[in-house]
């Protein structure tokens, strides 16, 4: 039993990578999905860039860091303002008067989103330099923390963000192209550049620190990289999320969305890019599938009733499921390969055909 | 705002300052000891802490036990819940990388949560008032709650009361041998596995102690309440140097007299009170990562 050849590969990624832009064509015209589903599969793209951008500081170089929920905040909070129109943002002023900077500050929507993602890059850059020098755990509390700070300085600087009433009628903008096109644009770019020395200098971080440091490598310099170039990718994700749920308060970016965020991480495979896309797909939808859990449904004789929060619960405890016995996640840290499909097809098609052949022989 | 500051108000923010202190020592302690043993940050324990106030919340209401056997049918309780934790969520990964129990605690910490919100309701409750504790006592033209003369108390006789456990008995050689050298303590025929359950029971019921404190104080249940005290506790632990309990305590009152006398003299920064203790956490780590009273122990290649 052969291998698919390299060509065979490239040419079904080709097809299903056609076939999906057509899908996603149809789906902006409105043809293939409601709004509803659409909006499902616009999340499931935020998701996945903000699961990438975990998966670059923790999967690929090793850096245990829950902060992501703070530079989402810093993100999405950068953007809205930049895309809300003055007199909008004045009229959601009530609590204080808005600072008149903040007030006539407008950007086009790419422009916002990349500023959203300039501004979360900054404050890495300053949480970094201490930061970094930690490791595991305490890192780990030492951003947890961090995005706690962020989020007490966005409820509190009143005049610029709000407080805690946030932020609402942000322009929709990102539609399902604009989320599908971030997501592979940032699936493109990091695919690139784990080939690159970076990458590989990330992942040499990552394996063992030591050996990392005794062949020459710079460990901080390029723990900072990482940590940058994955907090710019949550600003985005954090951008692209106020547009598409139109309304952002402080409370929305507490820690426990960092925890949702790694566990997509963890589902799809620490340190796999593709991992992490289909490990978000996966999990926007099935939190949609399980919706029937919470308004009641019928099992075998009898009504369940309605219970607030089953889905949740579910959902947690099959988080549980994989976390305990399935640890490595859907791909480990490989990427997706045509092969892991094809093999077991390959193998099960030889299995049939086998009895056939000796039958063959003995006749012969 | 300094020039009005009287005396009564200073010690009743002392005073305020020594009881929150004491409730987050109770806490703190759970975080050390696990760490101590596992090298884990057990983010369940903020959880459980949770799980405890309803365990009293639904003990008092609904079987209608009067409180002193209430709160103790809680503790014992709690001390189950930590045990089956560790059986189910960290024993299965035992050999497995420390990121992995890590990923873990963060995992049975969103489960009891959306068990909480099932199974309690998110909708807040009211934790039940206990006369004996809440009446007001006056010394002069200050007024205390009666609890905040019990809580150093509580806070004290635990304390030693553990530290005996650890110092003087068996089970409390066996932690410390489990703490310093897992292999070893194995190999001299300790049965890990009791050590480490027994380690998750008294933190647990030391939460459980340190939860009723809180709710007496406190009195809204919801669950999600675990998380901030969770959080600054485990702060605590890690000012005082995470793994050793006096350390804790220490960070505890620290912690809780940090945030107490800031917001009294400087009142504009009260609404950022929660912040305080996260940038005393960083400051710590930056100038003294193994905390207060840690020693410093050098990586092993």
């Amino acid at each position: 039993m052969k291998d698919l050849s390299k060509n065979a590969s490239r040419i079904l990624t080709a097809v299903a990578l056609a076939g999906f832009a057509v899908f996603l064509w149809l789906a902006y015209k409105g043809i293939a999905l409601g709004p509803y589903e659409a909006r499902i599969v616009r999340l499931s793209g935020i998701y996945a860039i903000a699961a990438l951008s975990m998966n670059l500081i923790n999967g690929f170089t090793g850096q245990f860091s829950l902060g992501q929920a703070g530079f989402m905040a810093l993100g999405a909070y950068t953007t809205s303002l930049l895309v809300i129109p003055p007199e909008a943002k004045e009229s959601l002023y009530w609590v204080e008067p808005i600072n008149p900077f903040v007030r006539n500050l407008q950007a086009p929507f790419l422009v916002a989103l990349i500023a959203g993602g300039l501004m979360a890059s900054f404050f890495a850059f300053f949480i970094g330099f201490p930061v970094l020098r930690l490791k595991g755990d305490y890192l780990a509390i030492a951003t947890l923390g961090f995005s706690e700070i962020i989020r007490i300085f966005i409820t509190n600087l009143i005049p610029i963000t709000n407080g805690p009433v946030g932020l609402k009628n942000i322009p929709s903008t990102a539609n399902i192209l604009w989320t599908s096109l971030s997501c592979a644009a940032i699936v493109v770019l990091l695919l690139r550049l784990m080939k690159t020395s970076y990458g590989r200098t990330f992942k040499a971080i990552r394996d063992d620190e030591v050996a990392a440091e005794a062949m020459g490598i710079s460990l901080f310099k390029h723990k900072l990289m990482s940590f940058l170039l994955s907090a710019f990718i949550a600003g985005i994700s954090g951008g692209l999320l106020a547009s598409v749920v139109g309304a952002i308060t402080p409370a929305y970016f507490r820690f426990t969305l960092a925890y949702e965020i790694l566990l997509i991480v963890v589902l799809g495979g620490q340190g796999s890019i593709t991992g992490s896309v289909v490990g978000a797909i996966i999990l926007s939808v099935s939190k949609e599938w399980l919706r029937f859990l919470d308004s009641g449904f019928n099992l075998l004789f009898f009504r369940v009733p309605e219970i607030a929060g089953l889905r949740m619960l579910v959902f947690s405890l099959l988080l549980m499921a994989i976390i305990l016995f399935y640890r490595r996640g859907l791909f480990g840290s490989r990427e997706f390969s045509w092969n892991s499909i094809y093999r077991p097809i390959a193998f099960l098609i030889n299995k049939i055909r086998k009895p056939k052949k000796e039958a063959g022989d003995d006749s012969a | 705002m300094i020039q009005n500051l009287t005396t009564e108000m200073f010690i009743q923010s002392v005073a305020n300052a020594i009881s929150v202190g004491s409730l987050y020592a109770m806490v703190a302690i759970g975080y050390t000891m696990v760490y101590g043993i596992l090298r884990l940050i057990n983010f369940a324990h903020s959880d459980i802490f949770m799980m405890s106030m309803y365990f009293v919340f639904y003990l008092i209401t609904i079987f209608a036990l009067p409180w002193p056997i209430a709160f103790i049918a809680a503790v014992l309780a709690t001390g189950v819940l930590g045990i089956v934790v560790e059986a189910a969520a960290y024993r299965p990964l035992r050999e497995a990388p420390r990121i992995s129990v890590l990923i873990s605690s963060i995992g049975v910490s969103y489960l009891m949560e959306n068990f909480g919100v099932v199974v309690f309701s998110g909708i807040q409750k009211q934790f039940p008032p206990v006369p004996a504790f809440q009446s007001v006592v006056v010394i002069g033209s200050i007024y205390f709650q009666k609890l905040s003369l019990y809580m150093p108390v509580v806070t004290a006789i635990s304390v030693v009361g553990l530290l005996y456990l650890i110092d003087k008995t068996k089970i409390g050689m066996a932690m410390r041998a489990t703490s310093k050298d897992y292999e070893t303590a194995k190999l001299m025929g300790i049965n890990i596995n009791t050590v480490i359950s027994t380690t998750f029971a008294i933190g647990s019921m030391l939460a459980c102690v340190g939860a009723i404190m809180w709710g007496l104080k406190y009195p809204k249940i919801e669950p999600y309440v675990g998380i901030m005290p969770g959080l600054k506790c485990f702060i605590a632990a890690v000012i005082g140097g995470i793994g050793n309990i006096k350390g804790a305590v220490v960070g505890a009152y620290l912690l809780g007299f940090m945030e107490i006398m800031i917001v009294l003299f400087i009142p504009a920064l009260s609404s950022y009170k929660d912040a305080f203790a996260f940038i005393m956490l960083i400051a710590i780590l930056l100038l003294r990562p193994a905390g207060i009273l840690g020693e410093k122990k050098a990586d092993k290649v």
